[in-house]
């Protein structure tokens, strides 16, 4: 319930379902710590699972903390795996106005979170930086709620202006790098084949002027990352940066129709994904912190009960209840995901527009309350008697785009088979290599 | 060596036969600080009585072996003490019987480990305990406390409330440490309870009511099993109570540390206590993992309890390991450096009390000594093999 885990053999198990244990015979006091067995008439156990409970689903006190604005859909790279960009030069057709940019303020405010983030996304949202800077003026202007904010940019169009706008308001910035050079180019084509270059160049300015805590960056796994991941690595460290993400592609957008997700499957991902993970274990045990930043989450589940609102690990889902997204033609989603979805004609998770729709009636919509109430972990099929339900989450539009159902059949789902694979690993190195698992266990701490 | 706390005087005269007990407090003969009722001067050497006369202190408390040599026109109150007790200085504070001439020394300004024993009377009765509870009616003790606090600096940093059990009479104890509010609000309270009278919400709210800035309760906790933690402290659902006190304490927003007293019998699973408690009750604000004193009911149970800390060095670090990754400030009292591993010496603290804590002849060539916990003198003390000097160019047994 609360993600105690302990192993046993199968002999242990079955002594321990059959309660035939007793005090001091080694199994008790293992079951009892982790909270399987209890006295008669004994109330602290209970309060203690109660209170790390309510921890464990503090994230749903903060209701919509992240509000994503689609400034543009217009972007200057051609990337096959990309969900959603356009190179259309038409501004009109592609870009957000400022009408529709101010109703959805007026929504982000209206939601209950007393601190929200708004992230500017596209396309390259930098192809329409005058409407960031209404927007972040214009939150600015507002009162009532802290308000963080984000740039996901490939960084190609940094200059003076936009990093002196980002310093001055404390804006994050977040960047697609894929690897090394040739990697990278390869999957980030744009006129010039310079995507790299800029991207690095970038990420390095941004440090030295905003902070080296002030820029992030993400990884995409495409086919041609699968045998390159200590190259992809070793990108990361050379620049700097505290740790990496490495993510799985998306079954969204463009990633379908051009055949992109259907190259390789979740176990190739998966053991691209332990090569990588071990690979960064030796960077620490070598004593340079680096970290990877999905075991971080996972352990941080795994091994605490703090909060912990990431969409994809958490139940009831992020869909809406953790994110808005924006379109730039005013169309509201429940998650990026769902827009995507939408760009290839199911509108799903389209949950109303700008101009017709509130905050409420958009969080009340029956289409998000069917999403996210169909889609539990802890009553779903598979789920529900999954020995990592507590570390893992609901992904309805993940289970929407790959079978048609929010909730999905798990044995048939890459997204149940990578979370069990990850979580097994990273069980397997908690309980078998000690040295790692202490540097796993820090991951867990912030 | 330790500092002799108790005793008996060789002499005292001019108090009120109305009182059983006094307390006092020794002013420096030269002192100009305005003089309360309570106040002494502190005569040791002859030439020092003379001039508390000529200063016409009404009370006189002398140290000496000697003779005492007062004017016979002095009336006023006058204690002797032998030598020995020549560590009394200006500022501290003792009780004294009138009729047994017995007092014993409740505050010295000059230490930073000031404790008062609030009772001997104790619901639990644990294996080690180093101050075995007796069934006696001692609340003349809290009402010698609330005569004390007036007198005890109001800069003092710490002050320790102990027992037997410190609750055994909450709501007296409670409106002690409301005085303690009132006159040392900038004094960190630290009271060591075995959290069990916290199980009732009734004395919780009490204990929040005291809205004392910086008042901390220690409460031990020594294994995450039921029947391990019950058998160490002898008394039943023991563990329950005290648990669901620290959680009653963490949902009132007090501050709790979590004491385990490592042993024979909780030193083994120091790992798997570490891990429990870095799980289900992070929410502390200190734990410490405290080796044992050897005295009290600890030299009777030796057979049973001893373990060497060489032998629980690993799982002791890995207990801290665990509360660390978990963000909890996590301290190891009472253990010299060399006999712990050196992941766990940042966590190391000198701990023992000032007047009860002393190094052995192997510590004069230590580099760590400045910064080592030392050992207990108290009752009667056992070394680890470990214990060696560390120096640059030796090792210890750890890595």
């Amino acid at each position: 319930m609360v993600g105690d885990f302990i192993r046993l053999t199968e002999d242990e198990l079955n002594r321990l379902i059959d309660l035939r244990i007793r005090p001091g015979d080694g199994l008790y006091e293992k079951a009892y710590a982790a909270h399987l067995v209890t006295g008669t008439n004994q109330k602290a156990q209970r309060q203690l699972l109660a209170a790390r409970l309510r921890s464990r689903m503090g994230f749903l006190q903060q209701v919509t903390p992240l509000h994503i604005f689609v400034v543009t859909l217009r972007c200057e790279h051609s990337c096959p795996y990309c969900q959603v960009s356009r190179q259309s030069t038409d501004r009109s057709r592609f870009d957000m106005g400022e009408q529709t940019a101010m109703r959805a303020l007026d929504i982000a405010f209206a939601s209950p979170a007393g601190r929200i983030k708004i992230e500017f996304q596209g396309g390259e949202p930098l192809l329409n930086f005058p409407m960031i800077k209404t927007i972040v003026t214009a939150a600015k202007a507002r009162s009532g709620k802290k308000v963080d904010f984000v740039i996901a940019s490939n960084l190609a169009l940094l200059d003076d202006a936009v990093i002196e706008f980002c310093k001055a308001n404390n804006i994050l910035l977040s960047t697609s790098l894929d690897g090394p050079a040739d990697l990278h180019n390869k999957n980030r084509p744009r006129p010039g084949g310079n995507s790299h270059e800029l991207a690095v160049a970038g990420v390095r300015r941004a440090r030295e002027i905003l902070g080296p805590d002030r820029v992030g960056a993400l990884m995409t796994t495409t086919e041609a990352s699968l045998d390159r991941v200590d190259d992809i690595i070793d990108e990361y460290l050379q620049l700097g940066l505290d740790g990496i993400f490495l993510r799985p592609l998306s079954p969204f957008g463009f990633a379908v129709k051009t055949k992109q997700f259907a190259k390789y499957d979740a176990q190739k991902w998966l053991s691209f994904y332990e090569r990588g993970l071990r690979r960064v274990l030796a960077i620490n045990r070598q004593g340079t912190p680096f970290r990877e930043f999905y075991a971080a989450l996972l352990l941080t589940r795994m091994l605490s009960d703090r909060p912990i609102g990431y969409v994809a690990l958490r139940s009831p889902a992020g869909a809406g209840l953790g994110a808005l997204v924006y379109n730039y033609d005013g169309s509201v989603f429940a998650s990026d995901e769902g827009r995507m979805l939408a760009e290839t004609g199911d509108n799903a998770f389209r949950l109303g527009h700008v101009d017709q729709d509130s905050y409420n009636s958009l969080i009340l919509s029956d289409k998000l309350i069917g999403a996210i109430s169909s889609s539990l972990t802890q009553c779903a099929p598979e789920c529900s008697t999954c020995v990592y339900e507590s570390h893992c989450g609901a992904d309805p539009v993940y289970h929407h785009a790959t079978q048609g159902d929010a909730l999905g059949i798990k044995p048939l789902s890459a997204f149940c088979a990578r979370q069990k694979g990850i979580m097994g690993l990273l069980l397997d190195i908690l309980e078998n290599s000690p040295e790692d698992a202490a540097i796993l266990r820090r991951w867990a701490t912030s | 060596m330790t500092l002799p706390l108790y005793g008996t005087a060789s002499n005292s005269a001019g108090f009120s036969p109305d009182e059983t007990r006094s307390v006092v407090r020794l002013r420096s003969v030269d002192s100009s600080a305005e003089r309360h009722a309570a106040d002494f001067a502190l005569a040791k050497t002859p030439d020092e009585i003379l001039r508390a006369t000529e200063a016409d202190w009404p009370s006189i408390f002398v140290v000496s072996d000697g003779s005492i040599d007062l004017p016979s026109t002095f009336d006023g109150r006058l204690v002797a003490v032998p030598l020995k007790y020549s560590y009394l200085a200006d500022g501290d504070v003792l009780g004294f019987d009138h009729s047994s001439r017995k007092f014993r020394t409740l505050f010295r300004q000059n230490s930073a480990h000031n404790s008062f024993l609030v009772t001997e009377r104790c619901n639990n009765y644990c294996l080690m305990c180093s101050q075995p509870p007796k069934d006696v009616d001692d609340r003349w003790i809290l009402s010698e406390i609330k005569e004390s606090l007036p007198l005890i600096d109001p800069t003092t940093h710490a002050l320790t409330f102990t027992g037997g059990e410190t609750l055994s009479d909450w709501e007296d104890f409670i409106a002690v440490l409301k005085e303690c509010r009132d006159r040392l609000p900038t004094t960190a309270i630290q009271v060591l309870t075995n959290g069990r009278a916290f199980a009732n919400s009734e004395t919780v709210d009490a204990w929040k009511d005291i809205g004392h800035p910086n008042l901390m309760a220690a409460i031990p906790v020594y294994a995450s099993v039921d029947h391990i933690h019950d058998h160490v402290v002898q008394a039943k659902s023991t563990v329950d109570e005290t648990v669901l006190g620290i959680l009653k304490l963490k949902d009132r927003g007090q501050r709790v540390e979590i004491r385990v007293v490592l042993h024979a019998l909780t030193a083994p699973i120091i790992e798997e206590t570490g891990r429990w408690i870095a799980r289900n009750l992070p929410i502390v604000d200190h734990v410490a993992l405290m080796g044992l004193e050897n005295t009290g009911f600890a030299i009777a149970n030796d057979a049973m309890l001893w373990m060497d800390p060489m032998d629980y060095g690993n799982g002791l670090a890995k207990a801290v390991d665990h509360l660390s990754a978990a963000g909890v400030n996590v301290s190891v009292y009472n253990l010299p450096k060399c006999v712990l591993p050196k992941s766990v010496w940042p966590h190391a603290v000198q701990s023992i009390s000032d007047w009860k804590n002393n190094f052995v002849e192997e510590c004069d060539r230590c580099d760590e000594k400045s910064s080592c916990s030392g050992f207990f003198t108290t009752g009667r003390p056992r070394y680890s093999r470990g214990v060696r000097a560390i120096t640059s160019h030796g090792a210890n047994l750890f890595p």
